[in-house]
């Protein structure tokens, strides 16, 4: 197993530089620059600006410094908008309200959609099942940037119960509508995978030989059904992740939380290309390093899987 | 002696018995579930709607009504008489007709990036899996690291870069589509490779490429529908967000997600309508695909028979 997790930690390197290096082409290959006003720049200050921030050196050095500086000091460089802060400050600021939320978010879809969708399965074909499986149709068309504007209009502008946007340090009122938003297509998702995955487990032989020598209802669900109806989910935990981190971008921008989602687009449109590439590279290396930790609980919890 | 021969002059009458191929069947499973065909009539009725609109809209998606300008709120409303049937947005444009194009490029946008990962996806997997070993692992491998990127973000990165427009939409949309498809096509082309014909195929001397057009391809199809339905819906979401950031398609162009966008900022001046008449389309639509994609599932997916 320890093998196992070297050698993935080890491909994880060279996908991080291949990431790292093709963002920093294509932000190179970009026409426009962060410097560009309206009224356009003098050629002298343009000048010293780009030499400021190491911009007039050929692309070979440029690259080589950047990601030296990544990989040696974890030094993301410079922001070429906000000029009094670097990546790392930026970063800094946003990542810790997108990690609360997302947290929560991740919380909510698995424990949430786990328990619907057992629940639905044990209760087969009663109203608890249609109930859930009606949930769980309904909410895969919400995507969250179609939930979030109902649940402003819902519960901030017609029942007033809860604000409908900012942070102020993450008290709870201003958490929940995000999470509701940001959870619920994957809460659907989980719901139906593991529906679909205790069902099939529930009608197996071993299942009915458990019941026959007489054994609880429930100790048969939580110690012998239960471990293998979970494996689908877990190897959903990837893509959710991704997904969850993607809907960030809408969460940030929709209830103005501050996360990092937000200086992404801004940063785009802005060509400020150290906030964006300090920005992909965080979440690609999260990505992977959470893709590899669904693989271990996978191999863990999975007896067929020997690495 | 009598009976026997009218029996034989009955067989003689009656029609040759006509053999239900597997299609046939299939289709009679589809048509027997109601969510299914109700899906699929949803989804006739927005085709329809998108295809017939732009003829029958009173007003144009590009013309500002400035009767109604200074007063969306009293004067933009769905009404049938100033011809604004779906209201104006912010700006006095129709909404009807607004919502028409929208409906054109969300269809669009997700019917292209569906055909793109049938067409890449089944072919990389078919290739991968056939000829296994080696190129197996390796390209593979390549999905893989492909997933494990977060597109999106170089998504909107493409998209920045080279500019917003519809031609790089598809193809942003289209480099990440077809990973999944590529996956199944596989796993299901490593279960047909062990099957008899194609061993038969082999022995004949039939070339590999030969083999995997003529037949693994024509055996992945069901499966290929199947998953190809059920993501057309997640292109129409991947669309609708990329426009909800505002880095879709440009004004007087609009998809749903965009009017989706405009009609949600607005909510807070008493305009609701902006926001319902697209998410109704959107919602029913993303519906429509699911129940016929779940239809197509019960009637191809082998596994349930």
């Amino acid at each position: 197993m320890i093998v196992y997790i070297i050698k993935r930690l080890l491909v994880a390197i060279p996908v991080l530089l291949i990431l790292i290096v093709s963002t920093f082409i294509l932000m190179y290959a970009a026409p426009g620059s962060p410097f560009a006003t309206e009224r356009g720049i003098p050629p002298a200050v343009l000048a010293n600006l780009q030499a400021q921030y190491g911009l007039d050196q050929p692309f070979h050095i440029q690259i080589w410094r950047y990601v030296v500086g990544v990989v040696t000091e974890f030094d993301f460089g410079p922001s070429f908008i906000y000029r009094d802060q670097d990546v790392n400050a930026l970063i800094g600021q946003g990542f810790p309200v997108t990690l609360t939320y997302g947290f929560w978010s991740f919380l909510v879809a698995v424990l949430v959609g786990g328990s619907l969708g057992i629940l639905a399965a044990v209760r087969h074909n009663t109203w608890l099942d249609y109930l859930a499986v009606g949930i769980s149709i309904g909410a895969q068309v919400l995507p969250n940037f179609v939930l979030a504007p109902i649940l402003v209009l819902t519960f901030t502008l017609w029942l007033g119960w809860l604000p409908g946007g900012g942070w102020q340090g993450g008290q709870w009122q201003f958490v929940i509508l995000p999470v509701i938003a940001l959870s619920t297509s994957f809460m659907a998702s989980i719901a139906r995978i593991s529906r679909a995955s205790m069902l099939e487990v529930l009608t197996s032989n071993y299942i009915r030989t458990a019941r026959a020598k007489g054994l609880p209802m429930r100790r048969v669900i939580f110690r012998h059904a239960l471990k293998p109806a979970l494996l689908p989910v877990i190897s959903y935990l990837g893509p959710a992740f991704v997904g969850m981190i993607t809907g960030s971008v809408v969460i940030d921008i929709y209830f103005s939380t501050g996360g990092i989602g937000q200086f992404f687009v801004a940063s785009a449109l802005n060509r400020d290309y150290g906030v964006m590439m300090g920005i992909t590279i965080l979440l690609g290396a999260l990505t992977i390093f959470f893709n590899l930790l669904v693989d271990v609980l996978y191999a863990w919890i999975d007896p067929k899987i020997r690495y | 002696m009598f009976a026997t021969k009218s029996v034989a002059d009955d067989l003689a009458g009656a029609a040759p018995i006509k053999g239900r191929s597997l299609w046939a069947d299939a289709r009679a499973r589809f048509f027997r579930n109601r969510a299914a065909v109700a899906g699929l009539i949803v989804l006739m009725l927005v085709t329809a709607f998108a295809l017939i609109g732009p003829f029958i809209a009173p007003w144009n998606n590009e013309d500002i009504d400035w009767n109604v300008l200074g007063n969306i709120i009293e004067a933009g409303r769905p009404s049938l008489e100033s011809g604004h049937w779906f209201g104006t947005d912010p700006v006095g444009r129709d909404l009807f007709a607004r919502t028409v194009q929208g409906t054109q490029i969300s269809l669009l946008v997700g019917i292209v990036g569906a055909l793109i990962s049938v067409v890449v996806g089944t072919l990389y997997g078919a290739i991968a899996g056939y000829f296994g070993g080696r190129i197996d692992n390796v390209m593979m491998r390549i999905v893989d690291v492909l997933m494990s990127i977060p597109y999106m973000f170089v998504l909107i990165l493409l998209l920045v870069v080279f500019g917003r427009s519809l031609l790089m939409l598809f193809i942003g949309i289209g480099l990440i589509s077809w990973l999944d498809m590529a996956r199944i096509a596989r796993g299901q082309t490593l279960t047909l490779k062990g099957k008899a014909y194609i061993e038969a195929a082999i022995a004949t001397g039939v070339r590999p490429f030969t083999i995997i057009l003529r037949h693994i391809i024509p055996n992945l199809l069901g499966v290929v529908i199947v998953y190809a339905t059920l993501l057309v819906p997640s292109m129409i979401i991947y669309e609708s967000f990329i426009s909800f950031l505002g880095l879709g398609v440009q004004e007087p162009l609009t998809s749903w997600g965009a009017l989706i966008n405009d009609g949600a900022s607005e909510m807070n001046n008493g305009t609701l309508w902006m926001l319902t008449w697209p998410l109704f389309f959107f919602v029913i639509t993303l519906f429509g695909f699911f129940f016929v994609g779940d239809g197509l599932r019960d009637a191809l997916d082998p596994k349930d028979r």
